[in-house]
């Protein structure tokens, strides 16, 4: 199902917290993320410590959380957006996956539909039994590859990754960013060069803008959250508003992904 | 679960780190086994520690205190006298050196009591490193002395007001900064945890606690201790004074955890007698933690012990028998502290006072010729505020 999307076109993947603004809520801005043209869902777990993540996040985390929502719950809700046909990728930190264990939380995220997992706390040298259990169950495995991360170790990432993998951005933690750093993109052809597998690139990746950069660069798809998070924060219009407000902007974005022609480089 | 042999204690510890950091952590423990086997470095290190931070620090018989207990005579070992206030600078000397090595400009260091932030602050400014510390608010208000002092020793302080505002969110804070300048910075971590290879690193920083335990024992007493006792935050004093007696079997060991208000009332710091094991840090190990994975927020009149986490070893420890693991309480501890200052003129931190409390109760019920070595990690000057507000008083 995950390769799917990257075979025709160039995917916009887009991250919501599962909870945020509140389980009900977050059920509908996923819906209108959908319709708005997103091809894939992210769908981040809360997590008390989310080291990974900048304060967007981290604050929609502590929300989801105050209304304990958990993993269960989580995946119950991927269960009833994959009515939509969409590939839904579960974003979570170890410990509450370990909490409910690698069989039972891969055989419940296969039977709600989940295409895969992310799990940006579990390196892929302590990966093995985790891979295993999910590629039993039908699971798709994403890594994350960074800047900081050497031509071996993108080879060894890209093995364990099926469907894509996921470039981080930059040296950094999530957040909404006006542009990309120039290592970026040298990154983003370095991967290229070395991986045989669908690139998304992810992390600060926040206006169609650098949308079409990073399709330029060379990445198959890219990876939108915190930009989404922020447009759920906005305290002054209506809920009706809100919505209205991410489908437009999902919609930028799609339409920065279905119009960028890479270049030959790119290729 | 898998693992490799390196970076475990067992079942305990790992590398559950974000991608950004792999590469340096495979840096710092390559580095780190070079300097391990130099002389150059160890004479440099010995050289900080002996002349500015005050090593050897004495090993004390507490004889008033142990006459006015009337059961096992209490050694005290002075890691309250080093420069700095406590054992911290053990760590941070040796840290900072080995950054310097790896050329990198900035330190950052998360602290619960201050007295980690301190000894970076300290050894920064005397190795012309760049230090910035993350503290929880919560604790920057309990130990605000220690700010000032982290200031005026030229560190940059960030509040962070995440969480419990304690120990563990300040970790989480300079994790995140760390992944954001990991090519000019050091994380210099301080206690016994996080990935492979800290809680290896700090460990073998403090050993020398645990060395001159041995030697100072051997030298004006004879034999052997019957007991060490340290408290366990994170577990880098504990860590540091049991090393040299893992393979003493005759000498037991004692870690002690802070129960707060009780381990009943769920207000407490002690993973390892009512936590269970997961991960979080990047570390594998015990945890205080929902049905649902999510870390739980602790409680503590010590700042350094309020930590939902604890170093892998010491996991491994209480998996394999070597330590004993138990808990005391905030009044406990107080009451330590004050009979301390009372009976031999030393006013202990108050995460030191946990061991202490420990000690003290295990002495009443023991013959005079048993011998209890308490690690006395810190000193209590930043805690006098903590314990006038404890007891209902004002300074
Ligand atoms: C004096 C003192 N003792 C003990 C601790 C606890 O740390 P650890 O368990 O790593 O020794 C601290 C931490 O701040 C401290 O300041």
């Amino acid at each position: 199902m995950s390769a799917r999307i990257f075979g025709s076109n160039h995917p916009l993947i887009a991250y919501l917290m599962a909870g945020y603004p509140t389980l009900d809520r977050s059920l509908e801005a996923a819906e209108i993320v959908f319709k708005a043209g997103a091809d894939a869902l992210e769908l981040g777990v809360p997590f008390s410590d989310p080291i990974a993540d900048g304060p967007l996040i981290q604050k929609a985390s502590t929300v989801a959380l105050r209304q304990n929502v958990s993993l269960r719950l989580v995946l119950d809700m991927a269960g009833r957006l994959s009515g939509s046909g969409k590939p839904i990728y579960i974003m979570s930190y170890l410990n509450p996956i370990l909490r409910m264990g690698y069989a039972e939380f891969a055989a419940q995220a296969s039977r709600s539909g989940v295409s895969g997992v992310i799990i940006p706390d579990l390196p892929v040298e302590l990966a093995a039994e985790w891979v295993r259990t999910a590629w039993a169950n039908r699971l798709g495995t994403v890594f994350l590859a960074t800047p900081a991360t050497s031509t071996p170790r993108l080879k060894k990432i890209a093995q364990n990754s099926t469907g894509f993998v996921y470039l981080v951005s930059v040296y950094g933690v999530t957040g909404v960013r006006d542009e990309l750093p120039g290592y970026t993109y040298e990154f983003i052809r370095r991967a290229k060069s070395v991986v045989n597998r669908p690139l998304a690139l992810g992390f600060g990746v926040s206006n169609p803008r650098t949308v079409s950069q990073a399709l330029k660069a060379g990445v198959d798809g890219v990876i939108v959250g915190s930009l989404l998070i922020s447009k759920l924060m906005d305290q002054e219009p209506s809920w009706v508003e809100v919505l209205a407000n991410l489908e437009s902007t999902v919609h930028a974005l799609k339409q920065a992904t279905s119009t960028t022609v890479p270049t030959e480089e790119g290729k | 679960m898998a693992k490799k042999k390196v970076g475990w204690f067992g079942d305990f510890g790992g590398q559950f780190a974000p991608e950004t950091l792999m590469e340096a952590l495979s840096a710092l423990e390559a580095e780190y086994s070079k300097i391990r086997r130099d002389s150059t470095f160890r004479r440099e290190l010995n050289y900080y520690l002996r002349s500015y931070a005050g090593r050897p620090t004495p090993l004390y018989y507490a004889k008033k205190l142990s006459d006015t207990v009337g059961g096992a005579r209490i050694y005290l070992k002075r890691e309250d006298l080093l420069h700095g206030g406590a054992h911290k600078i053990n760590n941070a000397l040796g840290q900072a050196l080995l950054a310097k090595r790896m050329g990198k400009t900035r330190v950052i260091a998360e602290t619960g009591a201050g007295q980690h932030g301190v000894a970076t602050a300290m050894a920064a400014a005397v190795l012309g490193l760049h230090a910035e510390v993350y503290m929880g608010s919560e604790d920057m208000e309990r130990q605000r002395l220690n700010v000032f002092r982290m200031r005026l020793l030229g560190a940059t302080v960030h509040p962070v007001d995440a969480g419990s505002r304690t120990l563990k969110d300040a970790i989480n804070e300079a994790m995140r900064d760390w992944i954001a300048n990991v090519s000019n910075t050091h994380y210099l971590v301080g206690s016994v945890v996080g990935p492979h290879p800290y809680p290896t690193i700090v460990r073998d920083f403090q050993s020398v606690i645990g060395r001159e335990i041995m030697a100072q024992f051997k030298k004006s007493v004879g034999g052997l201790p019957d007991y060490i006792v340290a408290c366990v935050g994170g577990g880098s004093n504990a860590a540091g004074s049991f090393q040299a007696f893992v393979g003493e079997k005759k000498v037991k060991l004692v870690g002690v955890q802070a129960a707060g208000q009780g381990l009943a009332s769920g207000k407490h710091a002690a993973p390892l007698l009512a936590g269970s094991v997961g991960v979080m840090h990047g570390m594998r190990t015990y945890l205080l933690q929902d049905d649902n994975g999510q870390i739980q927020l602790t409680h503590s009149v010590a700042a350094g012990l309020d930590y939902s986490a604890v170093g892998p070893e010491h996991s491994y420890f209480k998996q394999t028998g070597r330590v004993e693991y138990v808990g005391v309480t905030d009044e406990e501890a107080v009451k330590a502290f004050e009979t301390l200052s009372r009976s031999e003129g030393i006013i202990p931190a108050l995460e030191s006072s946990h061991a202490l409390a420990y000690a003290i109760k295990l002495a009443a019920a023991l013959p005079h010729d048993t011998k209890i070595v308490v690690t006395l990690s810190g000193r209590g000057d930043k805690d006098v505020e903590s314990v006038a507000k404890f007891r209902g008083s004002k300074l």
